[in-house]
């Protein structure tokens, strides 16, 4: 029997119709649906989900490597009964901020310089969304992605020292003050990162520009730093901080949030220049994003 | 506009599925009313885009220059040599960049005020590529889809309908990094249809394509209006595309208007047939032979042969009257034993409504400003060749 001899009980014949074209009569959500959509996107995205296999590897790599260590100290911790966890969550970051730095450089071009270089904006701008809803949304699904990259592991590092029975109350403190910090370490490298990405449409100059500002920003502040603490000018130490991202992180974190700096010899700024610090962090931060939106009013239609 | 209404109210019946409504009250006194889904058509307005002394003005160009148009439903061309203020056009038209003065209302928004919403009722296929290659065609489609606002499932649905409705099956699965230039095309047709706009834009969609998928785009833009009931503002600068699948075409150049009226106005019921032969040992002249030998078979020529155009004195131009003219004069020709070097529809007179325009204005260069409209015409009837 085929579909057309098919027969309802009520005699009426069933038919399989090209329906034609149907028109949507359905809800249509606006602009803070279609942000929260390129959000979710976007942050998918810089992990490879909702991308090719291929696009998974790198992202899911690092975030291995950015967890692991996290599980190897608590084990340690657990193992030997330790009365405290032997790294800092605060420090954490700062440690492991070479595979920070290579997961921005890896995707911060992926999440931007693939619209520009393929031209996909004007169909985004062709929308009811606007500048400032892209903007915004690829900004938080970057921080979102680096966030999610750097917490991870102190909450991997805070659960197993709740496991091993450390005081709850320090530990909190201590994860709380580590959440605030990197944090604060994602809204500023998501913005530098996408900053840079933003500016070309080039996949390989963006990578390229992310890793070389880092490290070549690490690498020559810690570098005058350890010359100025050897030559005895340790008040030299902390201002020279203030050049490069992760140092800003740094004495932000050692002025407000009870970290030991990882300064040469440990003078982190105090907390007068700890609010330059913050200032400068914040700036950066709204000029980032400033930038960006200077940046994608050229590339409307 | 005047002759805008002048020219939709002139619309010969048999030339359009629709009937004409004449309201007394009315200054622009013509509704349309589509035969197949006139509900839809009442619900949207009645003019679909409507410009009012629009200027664009740059520091150094003078983009637009107090444009002043209305455009009903259907489908409409705007035609105009490159840089003639299409884009820029389209641009205001969606909202994205503030005209300089006048005013400008698409939909019965304005777009200074309503941009956001005229956005969520308007699609747009831009010019250039816009596919980024490592994703298929259902993802980005469907990512498009959420963009314009639709819920997650609503998305997918339409992505397949929509998908299937501009001709991609199997391969919308695939990376769309792999497609045909045709392919592509209907992708980005797709992603400007896929929230059921009440209008789309479409910048130069037959770009790069080859005459059969030419033929198919232009095909499918016509099926826009009719099956799917979605006004379409099509930009080319082909004239001869255009022709075949407009109702209405609005040409600017310069940032004005030149002449916006019914593409009926602008051709003729009759194609004509452009023929051209080669010469033989037997018939020194095969393009005289050939014009006595098609006389006397009853098949009127036009007397005047296209100047301007290179060979033009071996160009005939015959009338067609239906199918069988082409088989008269291809058994003609093979009785003669000439070559038949190529026969093409051409409806030029399209054309030459323009080349009146053009003489009109105090263009030095005459032959020049003729040719690019003389080649759209040819290349218009080009899938006729060595029929």
């Amino acid at each position: 029997m085929t579909a057309a001899d098919t027969r309802r009980p009520d005699g009426a014949q069933t038919r399989i119709h090209n329906i034609g074209y149907r028109s949507y009569d359905g809800s249509r959500l606006g602009r803070a649906y279609a942000r929260r959509s390129l959000y979710s996107q976007s942050l998918r995205g810089t992990y490879g989900l909702g991308r090719s296999a291929k696009s998974k590897v790198l992202p899911m790599i690092l975030f291995a490597v950015m967890c692991v260590p996290a599980a190897i100290v608590v084990a340690v911790a657990v193992q030997t009964k330790m009365t405290d966890l032997p790294l800092d969550y605060t420090r954490y970051a700062i440690t492991t901020q070479a595979v920070i730095g290579l997961f921005l450089a890896a995707q911060a071009p992926q999440s931007v310089s693939r619209d520009l270089r393929f031209r996909t904006v004007p169909l985004y701008f062709s929308r009811p969304i606007e500048r400032g809803d892209y903007v915004t949304a690829k900004y938080a699904a970057m921080a979102s992605a680096l966030f999610i990259l750097t917490a991870s592991p102190l909450v991997v590092l805070y659960l197993g020292s709740l496991l091993a029975k450390m005081d709850f109350a320090d530990q909190t403190a201590g994860f709380a003050q580590g959440l605030v910090s990197v944090a604060l370490l994602s809204l500023l490298f998501a913005g530098l990162g996408l900053v840079m990405a933003a500016l070309t449409p080039r996949r390989g100059f963006g990578v390229a520009a992310v890793i070389a500002v880092l490290t070549i920003s690490y690498g020559a502040v810690s570098t005058v730093q350890a010359i100025a603490d050897v030559q005895g000018s340790t008040g030299a130490v902390p201002w020279l901080g203030l050049f490069s991202p992760i140092t800003l992180i740094d004495g932000v974190q050692t002025a407000f949030l009870g970290a030991t700096s990882a300064f040469p010899g440990g003078h982190g700024p105090g907390t007068g220049t700890g609010a330059i610090y913050l200032l400068v962090v914040l700036a950066l931060i709204a000029g980032s994003y400033a930038a960006l939106m200077r940046r994608y009013r050229k590339v409307g239609l | 506009m005047d002759n805008a209404a002048q020219g939709l109210r002139d619309v010969p019946q048999p030339y359009s599925p629709y009937g004409s409504v004449r309201l007394e009250s009315d200054s622009y006194p013509v509704v349309w009313a589509d035969a197949r889904c006139g509900a839809r058509h009442y619900r949207r307005s009645v003019t679909v885009i409507a410009t009012e002394s629009l200027s664009k003005r740059f520091p150094r160009v003078t983009a637009l220059d107090r444009l002043s148009v209305d455009i009903g439903p259907g489908v409409t061309g705007l035609v105009g040599a490159n840089g003639a203020g299409k884009s820029t056009l389209i641009k205001i038209l969606l909202g994205l960049s503030p005209a300089t003065e006048g005013r400008a209302q698409v939909l019965g928004l304005d777009v200074a005020t309503h941009g956001g919403d005229i956005r969520e009722r308007v699609g747009y296929m831009p010019e250039h590529d816009c596919l980024p290659p490592d994703v298929s065609a259902t993802e980005f489609v469907v990512h498009m889809a959420r963009m314009s606002g639709l819920p997650p499932t609503a998305a997918r649905e339409r992505t397949a309908d929509t998908l299937r409705h501009v001709g991609l099956y199997e391969e919308r699965y695939r990376p769309i990094g792999g497609y045909s230039t045709g392919m592509k095309q209907r992708v980005k047709l797709a992603q400007a249809l896929v929230h059921d706009p009440q209008l789309v834009f479409l910048d130069e969609p037959t770009n790069g394509l080859d005459p059969v998928g030419r033929d198919e785009m232009l095909g499918l833009i016509r099926r826009v209006h009719t099956d799917f009931g979605i006004s379409v503002l099509v930009t080319s600068h082909l004239l001869g595309e255009l022709e075949r699948t407009c109702d209405h075409v609005v040409v600017i150049d310069g940032g004005q208007l030149l002449r916006s009226s019914s593409t009926s106005d602008f051709t003729q019921t009759m194609a004509t047939l452009a023929v051209e032969v080669t010469d033989s040992d037997e018939h020194p002249d095969g393009t005289a032979v050939l014009r006595t030998r098609l006389t006397e078979r009853g098949i009127k020529l036009h007397a005047r042969v296209e100047e301007g155009l290179p060979g033009a004195g071996h160009v005939l131009l015959v009338e067609a009257t239906g199918e069988e003219t082409y088989d008269i004069v291809r058994d003609t020709v093979a009785e003669l034993g000439l070559g038949l070097v190529r026969m093409e529809q051409r409806r030029h007179h399209i054309a030459e409504v323009f080349r009146a325009d053009d003489q009109q204005r105090p263009v030095p260069q005459q032959v020049d400003a003729q040719a690019p409209f003389a080649s759209a015409a040819q290349r218009g009837g080009g899938s006729r060749d060595g029929s």
